[in-house]
């Protein structure tokens, strides 16, 4: 019987190699997320190492100029090494060295999970191997000096396209190579289950903070929660404590790249339609005979075919709503938050930041808006400068 | 046309891979003829899927470059309804769940029936998400091929309780492509495939380079699936492979039943 299913999405569509690994993951996951030791293990990493609880912060000055909905922002950028990622990262690799593990594998696209996978490891004294694309290697020197300077081997990936998707591949080959002492540290709320739900769950933290933090200064629940989402997880993880609260709208911005209609997307949820790839069974752009697109956005963090299943759910039941944001839309809430409040976002939030300023004018002064601003935008400034016309770089 | 399970009856059988449009539909026709008239008891085809999670470097170059010129599905069902009027020998897709999904299931396998494909073998698809694909698959008498690994274990019974057509044993940790030794204990995991199920032909591949191997192999199982030595030779002579696939087909069928 097929398991880990959000509605007709998810599932475990992998390898019978790598099938009984993924089974005694799910065990072992299922066990530890009910051991009080594991999770306040996981709650002093996340408090005392990652900088947790990240700040709620009132956007005065944006909520003043935009003259509608009081806007808040969720400040996963504070966490260490800059975003959202390293929420997840703590809770595998601590999950991963609970089980027996001693050396973890991970994915990455433009390079932060890749960081915070190698940060984790080097925290808990892991072997560490990063697969991250040829054409992703040469456009993200510094995150692959990161990499290595935090003690992790970095593979380059010269299957497919090169990029973040390939990555995935050749990490779950070499995963199919060697099970008994790694673990895939896998980037985002997908793949096969468990790891959507394991993602999801260790990402969860943020809307548990939020729900507190909200409450604590407002005294009641938000009117609408947004996020930018590639795979998903920290929207998945924005989401996840007000799904039950229907009053609640719930918003997640792809990248559009040059716009949902264009070849040129990365919006899977506006241009795709289901499939069953990379373990999952999900929405994903893919053309009429099932070949999976090639994708594109201006966010590199965002550039990848599918969805995480648990979205392709919440849409299917519309009980969130996914619009797409394009590049240029995109690169503009990057300069403008950065002006108006002081905050480089990085270019994945700015999605989320282009969302609110289409929105908050439409919506009364008294109602609540909560932006996860998931990473901090220094990584992106020589790419929006080039953008832009100027020749600098990192 | 011939069932799957009639290509175990001529001693070992020998079930070459090959990928469709590699280098282009025309020489994977000639091919898949050249090897059914050396002595092929039956032939994986490969329709190729832009993320190949289950192959190695040299399939995935071969997938890569049939993707490249543009390769359709339909054109393979196309060359297939041209072999079919010259060989009966078996013939099974291998592919990815998504090729088969993405075209329309029930779509899929109303043409592969109608082509004259029997079986059909998913890598990304275990045991626990079969159902996805089985019924319709059934309904146009597509068996599907499932795989056991080493890492099987306890799970090797239900899933060779429940096999059709044949047994794809996984002889390596990894991804397909040949190695210069296989390590696993053979012997163990086909013992525990028949007392399961006596009656379910199975084949070994992943990692079989050459004759040698294959005699190895035979020794052990029903037959021996051989593909990226197949398709080294299609790097190697491009169009012109056709004399040194039979010779191998040749050799290999020869190999496995000494």
């Amino acid at each position: 019987m097929s398991k880990g299913r959000f509605g007709k999405f998810g599932g475990q569509f992998i390898s019978e190699t790598l099938m009984p690994t993924i089974q005694e993951l799910e065990e072992s996951y299922n066990h530890f997320s009910q051991n009080e030791d594991f999770n306040r293990e996981l709650t002093d990493l996340f408090n005392n190492y990652a900088g947790r609880p990240s700040l709620l912060y009132f956007a005065e000055n944006m909520t003043r100029d935009l003259k509608g909905a009081k806007i808040y922002f969720k400040r996963e950028d504070l966490n260490h090494t800059g975003a959202h990622k390293i929420n997840n990262v703590l809770g595998q690799v601590l999950l991963a060295e609970k089980i027996g593990k001693t050396r973890i594998i991970a994915e990455t696209g433009a390079g932060q999970h890749g960081v915070a996978t190698a940060t984790a490891c080097a925290l808990l004294n892991m072997e560490c191997v990063i697969f991250m694309g040829e054409h992703d290697i040469k456009r993200q020197a510094l995150n692959v000096y990161r990499m290595k300077l935090l003690g992790a081997d970095v593979i380059s990936v010269t299957s497919g396209t090169g990029t973040l998707k390939d990555a995935v591949n050749e990490t779950m080959k070499e995963w199919s190579t060697r099970m008994d002492d790694t673990h895939y540290a896998i980037g985002s709320a997908m793949g096969p289950h468990p790891f959507p739900t394991l993602v999801r769950d260790f990402q969860s933290v943020i809307s548990r903070e939020i729900k507190e933090q909200i409450l604590d200064t407002e005294g009641r629940l938000p009117d609408v929660v947004l996020a930018c989402l590639g795979g998903g997880s920290n929207a998945i993880g924005s989401f996840y404590h007000f799904i039950d609260d229907k009053e609640v709208r719930l918003i997640g911005c792809e990248g559009a790249g040059h716009g949902v209609d264009q070849p040129n997307t990365a919006a899977a949820l506006q241009a795709g339609r289901t499939g069953i790839y990379h373990g999952m069974k999900t929405i994903i752009a893919q053309n009429k005979d099932g070949q999976v697109n090639p994708v594109y956005s201006i966010s590199a963090g965002l550039d990848y075919p599918g969805v995480g299943p648990e979205h392709a759910y919440l849409a299917d039941i519309k009980r969130a709503e996914y619009v797409g944001i394009n590049d240029e839309e995109a690169v503009q809430a990057f300069e403008y938050f950065s002006r108006t409040e002081g905050i480089i976002p990085a270019i994945e939030s700015s999605h989320a930041i282009a969302q609110a300023i289409k929105m908050a004018p439409e919506m009364d002064k008294n109602q609540i808006m909560v932006v996860t601003l998931s990473g901090r935008g220094d990584k992106d400034c020589a790419a929006i400068a080039r953008y832009r016309g100027e020749e600098i770089y990192d | 046309m011939t069932k799957i399970k009639d290509a175990f009856n001529n001693g070992k059988a020998f079930i070459p891979y090959i990928t469709a449009g590699y280098p282009n539909i025309e020489t994977t026709e000639e091919l898949i003829l050249a090897m059914a008239e050396e002595g092929a008891d039956l032939i994986e085809i490969g329709i190729p899927f832009s993320d190949p999670a289950a192959e190695g470097p040299v399939i995935q170059n071969a997938i890569e470059v049939a993707l490249s010129q543009g390769l359709k599905t339909d054109d393979i069902f196309s060359m297939v309804t041209r072999l079919r009027e010259k060989i009966d020998i078996p013939l099974v897709f291998m592919t990815y769940a998504n090729i088969v999904y993405g075209y329309g299931t029930d779509r899929f396998m109303e043409k592969a029936e109608k082509v004259g494909v029997q079986g059909l073998i998913l890598p990304d698809v275990p045991f626990e998400e079969k159902e996805e694909f089985s019924q319709s698959a059934h309904k146009r008498g597509i068996e599907m091929i499932s795989l056991v690994s080493p890492t099987s274990k306890d799970r090797m019974v239900k899933i060779a309780q429940e096999g059709e057509g044949f047994l794809y044993v996984v002889s390596s940790l990894g991804v397909t492509g040949t190695r210069s030794e296989i390590t696993t204990d053979l012997s163990e995991m086909m013992e525990i495939i028949k007392m399961a199920n006596p009656e379910l032909p199975a084949a070994i591949g992943f990692g079989i380079s050459g004759p040698d191997q294959a005699e190895e192999m035979g020794q052990y199982s029903d037959g021996v699936i051989v593909g990226s030595a197949i398709i080294k030779l299609i790097d190697q002579y491009g169009e012109e492979a056709e004399k040194s696939v039979r010779k191998l087909t040749r050799e290999i069928k020869a190999a496995a039943n000494r």
